[in-house]
This record gives C-alpha cells, sequence and structure tokens, in this order.
C-alpha cells in the first residue's frame, strides 16, 4: 500500500538546446528520475499553454519546459515569448486549484547535461511532494476539431 | 406542408437569450409565421407534461439556453432531447458554460456557505440550506438539487448546433433559423457563427500597427479609450483576435474590449490557453520582473480569459482538494 | 564573384574604398607594403565590368529575402559628377585656399586638405569631393568658384548636387562593414588627447607612412624625433572596464610598429604587455626577431602615462608607470612618444545596420554568425553574409579568407537558382486567418507580413526558419507548423501520458 507515488510529468524541451542537453546526459550515462516524458518542440516558443493544460487534462502531474538561455535562443527570441506565456499561465493555475510549482521553465543549453539531469530529478522530487494532480476532466470537454 | 414545430427553453441563463429572441423584433413575427411555437416557458403557457405527452421527435428544434447547474435542468435536457429532432445550444451558457459556469472556480460548499449563512443579506440567521426534499404536513416537497459542477449543454445531452453569444445576436439567431427552414445546415456540431475571429470584421482592425506589440496591458477603466483605435493596439486586453467573430463588434464599438463571449474558433481546443497565450506574447519586455509587473493589469486572468468558458475548458473547473 | 561573371554592387560609406588597410604603412610579419598590396586590387575593382562601385553611399532600406532582396542605397552628394571627373585635381589645385588647412580625415586630422579634395593619393574612384562643412560657396555662396573655372571644360563640379537614392534588387548580401578603432580617450590615464606625444597606432601607421603627413618622417608634434617609444598594448582589449575580448591584431602590429620605429628612428622601444599573443603563420618567428633586435618587452599593465617627472631624467619626458610583473616591482620608464595599441570594436552604429538588414548583433557591436564553427560566414538571415571585422577582431588574411568564403556561399546559392528550405516551416489558413496582427511581431525573421488587400496574415515560407512562435500565439489556430501541427503535439501529449 505504502507505494510510492511516481509523478508523470511533461517535458517540452527546445530541438537545439534542452532536448540537446537531454541527449548529452543519455549519451554520457547520467542516471536520472525517468519521470519526464518529453515532447520535442523546435522552439520553447512553439508551447502554446494549451499543450500545458492538455497535459495536465490528462493525467500530468507537472509540466517541464525547456528553452535555451536567453540571448541564446536559436531563433532569437523565441525563448522570451514562452517566458511571457509561462508567467502568465501561472498565475492562472491556482485559480483552478493548481499549484504554479507544478509549471516549471528552465534555460538548459545544449551543453548542460548535468544541469539537466539536476533539474529533472529535482523537479520530479518536487511533484513527487505536491502529489498528484487529478483534474476533474469533464466528460466531453472541448472536442478536436 | 406543416410547420415546422420550435421549442425554446431555458436553463442556467440570466433570461438574456430569451431576449434576444424577442429582439427580433418584427423579425419574430416572420418566425412566428413560419414556425409552429410548441414550448417557450418564458412568454408562453406550456409545462412540462405537455412535452412528455408528445411522441418522441415531435419537436423539430429544440433551442436550449443557459448552463446546466442544477438537476431539473439536465433532466430537462435530455426530456427535450428525446423529444426533439434537433437540439440547438443557443447562448454563451449552454455552448460554452458562460457567466455561470465561472462558479467552476470555487465548489457548491462555498458557494451555499456564503448565500446562505455569510452574506451580509442573509439576516434570517437561521443558517437552512435547501434540500432536495423536505417532508411538510401535507406531504413530500422535491427541490432540485444545486450541483457541485456548472456543464454546458454538451456534457449532458448530444447537441447538434451551436449558436454563441451572450446573448446570440438577432441575426445570426435569425440566419440560423433561417438555415433550417431552408434545410440548408452544415454539418453537425457546427458553430452557426463566423468563421474568422473578430478582428476580421472589426473596424478598427485597419488601425492597427504592422507589428502588434505592448508595453503596457491596461484595464479598461484606467484610461481614457480612443474610440478610433485598436484596443488592443492601446494595451487594453480585447479578445478579439480570439474570438468568434459574427457578431460584428458591437462591445469594440461602443467603446468595449471584446471579452469574447462568442468563444473559441473551431482549431481552438481551450479557449482561454489560447487567449492566454495571444495576449502574453505581444507584451513587449524580455524582463521577468518587468513582465510580472504587467501582467499585475491581470488580476483575474481565469476570469479574463475564460469568462464564458471555464466549464467546456480543459481543467472545466477547479480541482477539488485530494 | 565579379570573375565568376555575378554583378556585384560594392556599397561604401567613405569617399574611397581601402578601408583601414590603405592607411596602414607596412603588413605583418612580411612588411610588404600595404598600398602596394591593397592599391592594385582597388584599381581592379574599379575597372572591373561585373562591379558597379558606389562610395559615399550608404545602404537606408533592405527588404525581401534571399534571392530576392530590395535594397536602397543612398548616395551622398560629392558635389562632383563621378563620370566626368578625370581625377586629373586641377580644381583641387585652383581652390582658393591656397594651402591646406582643414584637418584631413585619412590621415587622423594628423595632415590638412582644403574643402575639395581627394582623400588619398590612390584613392577609388580618384574622384574628388567638396566638403560642405568647409568649402566659402557653401557656407556663405560668395566664393569666386575657381574651382568650376578650372573645370570649365569638363563642368564636373555641381554645387546643386543632391543626395540621391538608388533601388537595386540582388539575390544576396555581403556585409563587410568593418570596425572602428578603440577611443583611447576613454582611458582618460593614458593620457591620449592630454598630452600630444601620445598617438594611437593608427596615427603612427600614417607617420611612418612615406605618402603620409610628414612624409614618413617619424617626429613628433613639436618636431623632436623620438629617442625613446612606449608601445602600450591592449588599450581598450582584455579590459573589464572598457572591452573585455582580445583585438586579436595588436599584438602583431604592436610588433611591427616597434621593427618600424626602431628601423626609421633608431630609438629605443619598450613595449609594455599583458601577453604576447603570436598565433599564425611567421608571427611568433617575428616576436623573435624583435627580441634579437633589442626591443624590450615588459610584462604588465601600465597604470597610468603621466608628464610628472620625479627624477632629472624624467623632465620634459613623457613616464609610463607599470608594474613590472616578470620583476615583481614598478617600473617607470620615460619615453617621448607613447603609442596605445588600440583595440578593435564593433561601429557605433552596428545596431542600426543590423537592424536594416535583419541580423543579429552580439552585445559587443560585433554581427552574430549563424554557427561560431559551422557557419562562420553566414548570419540568422538567410542570403546574407559575413566578411571581416564587422563579425569580429581579425587580421588582414583572415578577412581575406572570409570573404572569400562569404563570396563562394553567395555564388553557391546564386548558382544553384533554388533554395532549401526547413522542413518544419509555419503556415496560415488563408480561410481562417481574421489579420488580427498577433503573429506577425512574434517573427524574427520578419516572414509574415499583413496583406493590406485579403486583410489577412501572409507568411513567406523562404523566410520562416521554423521555429513555431507564431503558431504557438496565433489566437486562431490559423496558423500552423510542418511536422509540428497543433493536432500532432496534442496527440503526442496524450501518448507519453499512457
Amino acid at each position: 500500500m505504502n507505494k510510492r507515488f511516481d509523478p508523470s510529468i511533461v517535458g517540452f524541451f527546445c530541438n537545439w538546446c534542452t532536448y540537446l542537453a537531454a541527449d548529452l546526459a543519455g549519451t554520457s550515462r547520467m542516471k536520472y528520475a525517468p519521470n519526464v516524458r518529453v515532447v520535442r518542440t523546435m522552439c520553447s516558443g512553439r508551447v502554446d499553454p494549451q499543450m500545458i493544460l492538455w497535459a495536465f487534462r490528462h493525467g500530468a502531474d507537472g509540466v517541464l519546459i525547456g528553452g535555451c538561455h536567453p540571448g541564446d535562443c536559436h531563433y532569437q527570441e523565441g525563448n522570451y515569448k514562452a517566458l511571457r506565456r509561462i508567467t502568465l499561465l501561472r498565475t492562472m493555475l491556482p485559480q483552478f486549484g493548481i499549484e504554479p510549482e507544478r509549471l516549471r521553465l528552465e534555460w538548459i543549453s545544449a551543453s548542460e547535461g548535468e544541469r539537466l539531469r539536476d533539474v529533472v530529478n529535482e523537479f520530479t522530487e518536487q511533484i513527487r511532494r505536491l502529489g498528484p494532480l487529478r483534474t476533474e476532466a469533464a466528460p466531453k470537454a472541448a472536442l478536436a476539431a | 406542408m406543416a410547420k415546422p414545430k420550435v421549442a425554446f427553453y431555458w436553463c442556467a441563463s440570466c433570461g438574456g437569450c430569451e431576449e434576444a429572441v424577442v429582439d427580433l423584433a418584427e423579425g419574430v413575427l416572420k418566425v412566428v409565421e413560419a414556425v409552429d411555437i410548441v414550448f417557450w416557458p418564458v412568454a408562453l403557457d406550456f409545462k412540462r407534461s405537455d412535452v412528455q405527452a408528445m411522441p418522441d421527435g415531435a419537436i423539430d428544434v429544440a433551442f436550449i439556453n443557459g448552463a446546466i447547474r442544477m438537476s431539473e435542468q439536465e433532466a430537462m435536457a435530455k426530456l427535450l432531447r428525446k423529444k426533439s429532432k434537433l437540439v440547438i445550444a443557443y447562448g454563451a451558457c449552454a455552448y460554452q458554460g458562460g457567466i455561470p459556469g465561472l462558479a467552476n472556480l470555487t465548489d457548491k460548499e462555498t458557494i451555499l456557505e456564503y448565500v446562505y449563512h455569510q452574506s451580509p443579506s442573509t439576516t434570517d440567521g437561521t443558517g437552512v440550506r435547501p434540500q432536495t426534499h423536505t417532508t411538510v404536513p401535507e406531504g413530500e416537497l422535491e427541490l432540485p438539487e444545486f450541483y457541485e459542477t456548472v456543464k454546458t449543454l454538451d456534457q449532458v445531452i448530444d447537441v447538434d448546433y451551436y449558436l454563441p453569444g451572450c446573448p446570440p445576436t438577432g441575426k445570426i439567431t435569425f440566419q440560423a433559423i433561417e438555415a433550417i427552414l431552408a434545410g440548408k445546415l452544415p454539418e453537425k456540431g457546427a458553430v452557426l457563427a463566423g468563421d474568422r475571429a473578430l478582428c476580421y470584421e472589426c473596424d478598427l482592425n485597419s488601425t492597427k500597427p504592422e507589428k502588434l506589440l505592448v508595453s503596457d496591458l491596461k484595464r479598461v477603466h484606467q484610461v481614457i479609450v480612443d474610440r478610433e483605435k485598436c484596443l488592443l493596439a492601446q494595451g487594453i486586453l480585447c479578445l478579439g483576435p480570439v474570438t468568434r467573430g459574427g457578431c460584428e463588434a458591437p462591445c469594440v464599438k461602443g467603446g468595449m474590449p471584446c471579452t469574447g463571449c462568442f468563444g473559441p474558433l473551431d482549431l481552438v481546443r481551450d479557449y482561454g490557453g489560447k487567449a492566454l497565450s495571444a495576449m502574453a506574447s505581444i507584451v513587449d519586455t524580455t524582463d521577468e520582473k518587468v513582465l510580472a509587473k504587467i501582467f499585475e493589469a491581470v488580476p483575474d486572468p481565469a476570469g479574463t480569459f475564460y469568462r464564458y468558458s471555464v466549464p467546456a475548458s480543459l481543467l472545466a473547473r477547479k480541482r477539488k482538494a485530494a | 564573384m565579379a570573375d565568376a561573371g555575378k554583378h556585384v554592387y560594392l556599397v561604401e560609406r567613405d569617399p574611397t574604398i581601402g578601408g583601414h588597410m590603405a592607411k596602414f604603412d607596412k603588413t605583418f610579419p612580411t612588411l610588404d607594403c600595404a598600398a602596394c598590396i591593397l592599391t592594385p586590387k582597388m584599381s581592379m575593382v574599379r575597372a572591373h565590368p561585373n562591379i558597379t562601385l558606389w562610395t559615399y553611399s550608404e545602404v537606408t532600406h533592405v527588404e525581401g529575402y534571399v534571392g530576392n532582396f530590395k535594397v536602397k542605397v543612398k548616395r551622398k552628394p560629392r558635389y562632383i559628377h563621378e563620370e566626368l571627373c578625370t581625377g586629373c585635381l586641377a580644381c583641387v589645385d585652383a581652390c582658393v585656399y591656397k594651402d591646406a588647412r582643414y584637418p584631413d580625415e585619412f590621415n587622423l586630422g594628423l595632415g590638412k586638405r582644403k574643402p575639395i579634395y581627394i582623400p588619398f593619393a590612390q584613392a577609388t574612384p580618384l574622384v574628388v569631393l567638396i566638403d560642405p562643412e568647409t568649402c566659402i560657396q557653401f557656407k556663405s555662396g560668395k566664393c569666386k568658384k575657381t574651382c568650376v573655372e578650372a573645370c570649365a571644360e569638363r563642368r564636373a563640379i555641381d554645387f546643386e548636387q543632391r543626395e540621391e537614392t538608388k533601388e537595386i534588387e540582388v539575390g544576396t548580401i555581403i556585409l563587410s562593414t568593418g570596425f572602428q578603432v578603440f577611443d583611447a580617450k576613454r582611458i582618460p590615464n593614458y593620457g591620449y588627447g592630454i598630452y600630444p606625444n601620445v598617438y594611437t597606432a593608427l596615427e603612427i601607421e600614417r607617420l611612418i607612412n612615406a605618402s603620409g603627413p610628414t612624409a614618413g618622417e617619424v617626429v613628433l608634434r613639436d618636431g623632436r624625433k623620438p629617442q625613446t617609444v612606449g608601445i602600450i598594448h591592449c588599450v581598450g582589449s582584455r579590459d573589464e572596464n572598457t572591452n573585455r575580448w582580445c583585438s586579436r591584431v595588436c599584438c602583431m602590429y604592436s610588433l611591427k610598429l616597434a621593427h618600424l620605429l626602431k628601423e626609421h628612428t633608431g630609438a629605443e622601444v619598450y613595449n609594455f604587455y599583458i601577453d604576447i599573443r603570436t598565433p599564425g603563420k611567421g608571427f611568433e618567428e617575428f616576436y623573435d626577431r624583435l627580441l634579437k633586435e633589442g626591443v624590450h618587452f615588459i610584462r604588465g599593465r601600465v597604470a597610468e602615462v603621466t608628464d610628472w617627472a620625479m627624477t632629472p631624467d624624467e623632465e620634459g619626458k613623457l613616464v609610463i608607470r607599470a608594474e613590472d610583473t616578470l620583476a615583481g616591482f614598478v617600473r617607470r620608464v620615460p619615453v617621448d612618444l607613447v603609442v596605445l595599441s588600440v583595440g578593435l570594436e564593433g561601429h557605433a552604429d552596428a545596431e542600426d545596420v543590423r537592424r536594416t538588414f535583419n541580423i543579429t548583433c552580439s552585445t559587443e557591436g560585433f554581427f552574430l554568425e549563424r554557427h561560431p564553427k559551422l557557419a562562420p560566414v553566414d548570419t540568422f538571415t538567410d542570403g546574407i553574409f559575413l566578411a571581416g571585422c564587422c563579425q569580429g577582431p581579425k587580421d588582414i588574411p583572415d578577412t581575406v579568407a572570409q570573404a572569400g568564403a562569404a563570396a563562394a556561399q553567395c555564388m553557391a546559392l546564386i548558382d544553384r537558382g533554388y533554395m532549401e528550405i526547413e522542413p518544419n516551416t509555419a503556415w496560415i489558413e488563408e480561410e481562417l486567418c481574421s489579420g488580427c496582427h498577433v503573429c506577425i511581431a512574434m517573427c524574427p525573421y520578419t516572414a509574415i507580413h499583413f496583406d493590406a488587400q485579403k486583410k489577412v496574415a501572409v507568411l513567406n515560407e523562404a523566410l520562416c526558419k521554423g521555429c513555431g512562435t507564431c503558431v504557438a500565439a496565433c489566437p486562431s489556430g490559423a496558423a500552423q507548423q510542418n511536422l509540428f501541427r497543433d493536432e500532432q503535439l496534442f496527440a503526442e501529449v496524450e501518448g507519453v501520458l499512457v
């Protein structure tokens, strides 16, 4: 019965920095929490808040977005656009009873495999402490177009 | 050929949608001429038993407005579904949950506690809450159940078409009726309004700068609105870009920003998420602190971006404590 | 590129091409005469049938995209009809000013010129220009206009000439806007602008140069020949207070100047350096040679240059005070001439240029290459390439090599005639777009614009780099991205959560 809660986390990683950092962590044989399931986007600026809500709706306990460091965006400023959207989204989540700590934006460059490992481990622990997120899925909310 | 039989019904709503039908003005006479109204509790004396007595599918079209907040509304919606060939969710509440749907940002207990105990106007001090069943000497009384969660109409019954708006405008209402009469209806599930966002039909869209960026967000009471210029370009949160058109922008013409009553476009799955994304995107700063400061102008993001659509949103309601 | 049959428009801000190199005396480490190797190239450019040379001109506006750039070039008035002027200079001789009296830009103010002048003898094109700031006709309208008389036959002089804007269509663009030298006045303790005998290295180039203002005589402003010279390295380089980067060429030109100054004057030369960085063919050997020639090297950043004498032998001299970090004490070295080896920095208006061409610029003012290793001459904007110091400090051979690479990149694009674009570009569904403008400002590549006729946003796939930022912002879902459509991402999220 005392099974430890194993959170499901969706990671949106940008193709040029964080995704490569994950790749580096892998090729460097680093061990870290397996809880983050990665969705690759070309840029953190592609991450639409709808996707994040979709993840929460479909069982994610946390969402981690990884982009290039400010000034280093492969697409110049996409990471800043991610910052704008996620900053505002985080102010709204508590109104839906969701702790803003369940949504995190991190800048992790392609060379920061270790940092990726640390962030994933740390975020997984944080979500574990927060416990499972169960949103009440309405029976037929917002059908796909 | 017999005239089509039409029913109107209201669930959790303010009555504005009924007004909208009346607002067809002389147009309503044309409607009345063309159809046979078989059920319209607001205007005509029909009883539930009248509907129950009808054979299934006897009603050609039922226009149902309002969200589903109580058990009676769900029961009536189900009854009308059974008796009708077509069900149209009429107005923002039936379609997306509407203003009553904002109650999903809190819960039943909090609402009842406030209304029957804490509100300043509650003075009887008895603390009595409505019960679904009450026994009195004359027998047992029944009241509908107040649900924990407000639902959209299509979350309780199958809906054929949607007419958005708070309320739907006379024009789209009339167009829908005409389409029904002519038998020219689109694919099931369609929203019977514009195909593009409001900006496309807004007169002020031509005043937008090529690059739409704002250095500050303003609430409408904080500024003197320049009515010749796009409100969003002035930093006023106008949801025109996110909201389905078809209303012809009466709010913007009146100097007020669009608040989104016509709901999302076909390819958007979550109105508020998309609205939030678009509005955050155009805030022109790269500084986190400045950003947080600017967003202070949105003290109620859920209420701003999901004013009419909390029940239809991906999160649907405030998470219940585990 | 012109040799390969491509037509090249060469736009130069100054009245002549040649850049900084035209001002140098010798080049490091071979001590080739700079003018001897440069000016024939300049003449070839002028004569080349495939090159349209526009000097005294600036690009003011660029629109379009790779293969289809529309460029506006502002041609500043020289008040001379370029095609009529033969460069005979009779007008310059005839100017009512008998003597040159205005500081001459080419010689950094060390020489003088008239209001009507050519920048230097081998200026290309060899066409005079009039400086309206100093010309009497422009100032008062009451000049005898002896210059016009002198040019009576060809009538090349035209005081009414106006600025002109040319519009050209080009497929590719190479930016080689160069650098500006560090302003030595920003380090006041080195005394530049305070003590007349503190010079910048570029000024010394002109003093040593046989065609310079002193005809190659290295004399101080008071006419004396220096007997001791101090060269201070890293002025405005490797310095937290000014510019942090190494300017890469100063060690070499300092060594060269040390050699030339010793050769011209027989003076004792002291170099004050932080490190000597000589990584190049023949570079270290040149340094060795100088050590044998008896040039002095003192390792230590100079604290100050002062005329405050503490001992009799410091009287009338400039004293360089520096900690000798090898010997471990503070030295005071009295010298006659101080040379500041000023660093290289991006042009003050690099940000404007960046915006005009829609490329990126680092905070240091150098344009950003697409990839530091794999695409060092590309920019983030397709079809625009970089060469030379506008991308970062570099020496002449590196610049030439980079320019060749940029030319090759351009030709590869031109000769192929088509472009391969990213597979993950975005597109806009015209029938769904409301023309709300939200996406337009999202795009860092100006790939989206508003079509006023159709009242919708239109995306140019050739410019799109496929980041998808516009898609995330698009409030109607009209913008979508190949390989990353909303629907695909929603499905993927659902998939990873199973």
